[in-house]
């Protein structure tokens, strides 16, 4: 098992492994993307109050849930990084920081769209939801900003991954310091105390597309590691051998 | 790296002595404290002029518009904590003192706080008197401000030490640094708010103690490996 991690931190048996993973991950996640998303959009019942807008939902959540496993993805990765010197988990860190970026904005973006029919407005800058994820969209920003502005690779890892673990202890106190606030964003719906508030029909979609999303971050992440280990590699021997070979 | 751990009383003393040189150096540069004090009362002056300035009015944003000012001149004067330490080579001297680099950072946080928090919280009560606030919400407003500033110079002190000597430090600090200053901001105004409200003081101070003891304790270690991956 010890000896598995150790081969796959070595970047040119993870740029080989990797390779083959990708489509392991990419298959199924467009799989379940597509068939959560056709269910939801077209198979799940209208909601009784909301009507058809509730089906935004399907792109929603999942967003909004990978923008807080891509932090955590990032913390821990940088962790990681910075007690065991692993080069590799340096890499993931920053690959994951874009991607929950991105999920981020996803996030935010449809909550908006959803937000004018519900609450009448694109924008509440009282919700505590909303904010929370604005925070994290920030927190994000400052990483990577951090990041690029460290020219040598192996301060920006360690420098980032202090900053990550900051944040990440950070991160809770936020999140409550803004729901202190009143709310109207409307409760928790799938971990209510009295079981799901969602039917069935309505539910499952939404888990299938949870689900694919994270092995779309999955697939993402790993995408964008290749090219980091590429990148941090391009002095070596076997990032030449394999360019002169053209396979690249 | 292995050197023998300093004894407590000396690692006490070191401190002390990182905060009486920092003390001292901004009495020889006064504009240090000044600069930031300067721009707090200038962004206060901004909030009337830019917001109406009926009385009414005022006292509903005076509580935010102290606390966004806070905020800035703590931020701006953050850049150069580590700055002059970096230029004249004392910093790699810390780095290889045998008393524990977390407790130096502690030492100069501290140091920052007496030389800019604390004139803030000092001159508060004159900008509360100036917005028209009841003596007791001015109280509550320098209790808040002194808890928050303190947090803020602990949370400040990680990333000055992130960004010290980057070309793009202070925008970069701010990038950093604002995202988890917003607790403070939201406690600290909206507890001013609350009393000048009328209501109590409530939770909001034992929040704003509780995370400047968190930030006390976690942030001389997250300094002092960042001055640490800095001036590798």
């Amino acid at each position: 098992m010890f000896k598995f991690f150790h081969k796959l931190a070595s970047p040119p048996h993870f740029y080989e492994l990797s390779e083959k993973m990708i489509p392991w991950f990419l298959f199924p996640a467009v799989l379940l993307i597509g068939y959560g998303t056709y269910m939801g959009l077209f198979v799940a019942p209208p909601d009784v109050r909301q009507g058809d807008s509730f089906r935004i939902i399907y792109i929603h959540v999942p967003g909004a849930y990978l923008s807080m496993m891509a932090y955590s993805t990032m913390a821990i990765s940088a962790g990681i990084g910075l007690i065991w010197r692993m080069k590799l988990a340096h890499a993931v860190a920053a690959a994951a920081a874009p991607v929950g970026a991105w999920f981020t904005f996803i996030a935010l973006v449809t909550g908006a769209i959803w937000g004018k029919p519900m609450w009448g407005t694109f924008w509440e800058w009282t919700d505590p939801r909303m904010m929370s994820e604005l925070l994290m969209l920030f927190l994000y920003f400052g990483y990577m900003s951090l990041r690029a502005a460290i020219d040598d690779v192996g301060k920006a890892d360690k420098a980032s991954a202090v900053l990550a673990l900051v944040g990440a202890v950070n991160l809770p106190v936020i999140h409550y310091s803004v729901e202190w606030f009143n709310s109207l964003h409307q409760g928790q719906t799938i971990l209510a105390d009295d079981g799901p508030a969602m039917g069935m029909d309505q539910l499952a979609p939404l888990l299938v597309n949870i689900l694919g999303f994270s092995i779309l971050f999955g697939a993402l992440v790993l995408r964008r590691v290749r090219t980091e280990v590429l990148y941090r590699e391009r002095h070596k021997r076997w990032v030449k051998k394999m360019v002169l070979a053209g396979n690249a | 790296m292995s050197q023998p751990a300093a004894p407590l009383p000396a690692i006490s003393k070191a401190v002390i002595a990182v905060v009486k040189r920092d003390l001292l150096l901004a009495w020889k540069r006064p504009g240090d404290v000044l600069n930031p004090l300067i721009f707090f009362l200038m962004v206060i002056t901004l909030f009337p002029l830019a917001m109406g300035p009926s009385t009414a009015e005022m006292q509903f944003y005076a509580p935010g518009a102290l606390w966004v000012a806070a905020l800035l001149a703590t931020l701006l004067s953050l850049n150069s904590l580590f700055l002059s330490d970096f230029e004249d080579g004392s910093l790699e001297q810390m780095l290889v003192s045998p008393v524990p680099l977390s407790a130096l950072a502690l030492g100069k946080a501290w140091g920052h706080w007496l030389t800019t928090g604390l004139p803030l919280v000092i001159v508060s009560p004159l900008v509360a008197a100036s917005f028209q606030m009841s003596l007791s919400v001015t109280g509550v407003l320098m209790l808040t401000l002194t808890l928050g500033t303190i947090s803020l110079s602990q949370l400040g002190a990680v990333g000055a030490a992130l960004t010290v000597g980057l070309n793009r430090g202070t925008s970069l600090l701010s990038l950093l640094i604002l995202p988890m200053a917003m607790p403070m901001l939201i406690f600290g105004a909206r507890t001013v708010s609350l009393v000048a409200a009328g209501d109590g003081i409530g939770g909001g101070v034992y929040f704003l103690a509780a995370f400047a003891v968190l930030m006390m304790t976690i942030s001389p270690f997250a300094t002092a490996a960042a001055l640490r991956i800095s001036n590798e």
